[in-house]
């Protein structure tokens, strides 16, 4: 029997940040991303801050930003768990414009400000794919 | 009577207005339980994804990790003590101390010395005013505790059970004492050991019959288990400041609550005394009156 959804949650570490049935996951470990569909092999992996894609059963897809974090597949449940997590269409766009700006500032060799110029990348990336 | 019914009606409004008072610090307290529970519940299923996890790459994988190696002989351990920022909530940091100074002289029975880590105000103004050294101590969060805050407090501890036997902080083992929120009226105090790691207890642990897949890692075993582990102990740290804090909730409503009630019973035992004295008063006017009524009378009886 071949189920066609994953059951998907993305927990932060207060609160579930969105949970539901989706076709495809794709998200970016510290390998390179990583698509997953139905039926994937139990795989634990490390995540790069960057972006998570999921198309949802109702073909809807939705964006969220995440920092470095885990994401967990086993029997068609896939759970990506992060500290910070954040849906797309709760980021500040100008907010996260202004701390680009800030961290490239405060220079290059700052590991830092290289972490927070990544996660100010990875909002502005979100925003745009969303809309 | 010795007191005086003006004074009497004083004492009444003084207890009254402290009535007032406590009985909102108790309203307070009830309304921010329930929040406070709520965080609890909303942080458990990252708790539970990330106990799953460890305990699949635990299962899985033959790595060994310096979080999860016992030390073969254990020589300092550190002991984290979570109590409040604020009292008036009963017994509840006391108890939490006694609790940590009873492992402290069971640590010390070992042949261990205890490094001290406070968060919380009340316990770190206990200490310093024993003049014992904390090695670090956090503040200002005790009744709604972040996950940042829970991220410093376990980077020092893990920092410091890490390091080498050479440096100054280095510890062999991490204790943590926090109150465990068992129902709105039993809170305990709890000592459970955090580091070296045993995997899989707690609350949200998966069930013993449950099966665990079998994991592609990536990028490696050692790796995840890497970045998972110092995350787990940081999800316990926090799930201990949530406890905490819930617990702190709840004992401050109680506290809160009997003193309301001893304020109601005095204030109902100062209105009795007060009238009594009104009415002793009274008596003693009509007594006078009668009295000097009785004097003119027998005045007036002897000049007729």
């Amino acid at each position: 029997m071949a189920e066609t959804a994953l059951r998907v949650e993305l927990v932060a570490a207060d609160r579930v940040v969105w949970s539901g049935d989706a076709n495809i996951v794709v998200a970016r470990t510290v390998e390179g991303d990583v698509g997953i569909l139905a039926n994937h092999a139990p795989m634990l992996a490390v995540l790069a801050q960057g972006t998570v894609e999921v198309t949802t059963t109702e073909n809807e897809s939705w964006v969220a930003v995440v920092d470095s974090g885990f994401l967990s597949v086993a029997g068609n449940r896939v759970s990506i768990l992060s500290e910070h997590a954040q849906m797309s269409h709760e980021i500040d766009l100008e907010k996260a414009k202004s701390d680009l700006e800030r961290a490239r500032s405060a220079g290059e060799d700052d590991s830092e400000a290289a972490d927070a110029v990544a996660l100010a990348q990875a909002k502005i990336r979100a925003v745009e794919k969303a809309s | 009577m010795a007191v005086s019914l003006r004074e009497m009606r004083a004492r009444i409004k003084s207890v009254q207005a402290t009535k007032q008072i406590t009985r909102a610090m108790e309203l307070i307290a009830a309304s921010r339980i329930i929040k406070a529970r709520s965080r609890a519940q909303a942080a458990a299923p990252y708790a539970r994804e990330l106990t799953r996890a460890v305990s699949a790459v635990a299962t899985y994988s033959n790595v060994d990790h310096p979080l999860t190696t016992e030390p073969q002989d254990p020589k300092r351990a550190a002991v984290l003590i979570v109590t409040s920022d604020r009292g008036l909530a009963g017994a509840y940091s006391s108890s939490v101390i006694r609790e940590a100074e009873r492992l402290r002289e069971k640590l010390r029975g070992d042949g261990r010395d205890v490094d001290l880590y406070v968060s919380g105000r009340k316990g770190v103004s206990y200490y310093t005013f024993r003049q014992q050294a904390l090695v670090e101590s956090w503040t200002g969060f005790s009744d709604a505790p972040t996950y940042d805050a829970a991220r410093e407090i376990a980077d020092a501890l893990i920092a410091a059970f890490t390091s080498d036997e050479s440096e100054e902080a280095s510890v062999d083992e991490v204790h943590v004492v926090y109150t465990r929120f068992k129902s709105m009226l039993v809170q305990e105090p709890t000592a459970v050991r955090l580091l070296p790691l045993e995997v899989v207890e707690g609350e949200s642990r998966p069930e013993a019959d449950e099966v665990l897949p079998l994991y592609e890692f990536e990028p490696s075993a050692a790796d995840v288990l890497d970045a998972l582990l110092p995350r787990y102990v940081q999800s316990r740290i926090f799930f201990c400041l949530l406890q905490a804090s819930a617990s702190e909730l709840a004992a401050r409503q109680r506290a809160m609550k009997s003193a309301t009630d001893n304020a109601e019973e005095l204030i109902k035992k100062y209105t009795q005394d007060a009238n009594q004295a009104r009415q002793a008063g009274i008596t003693q006017e009509i007594s006078e009156i009668v009295g000097g009524v009785n004097a003119l009378a027998d005045a007036n009886a002897g000049s007729e």
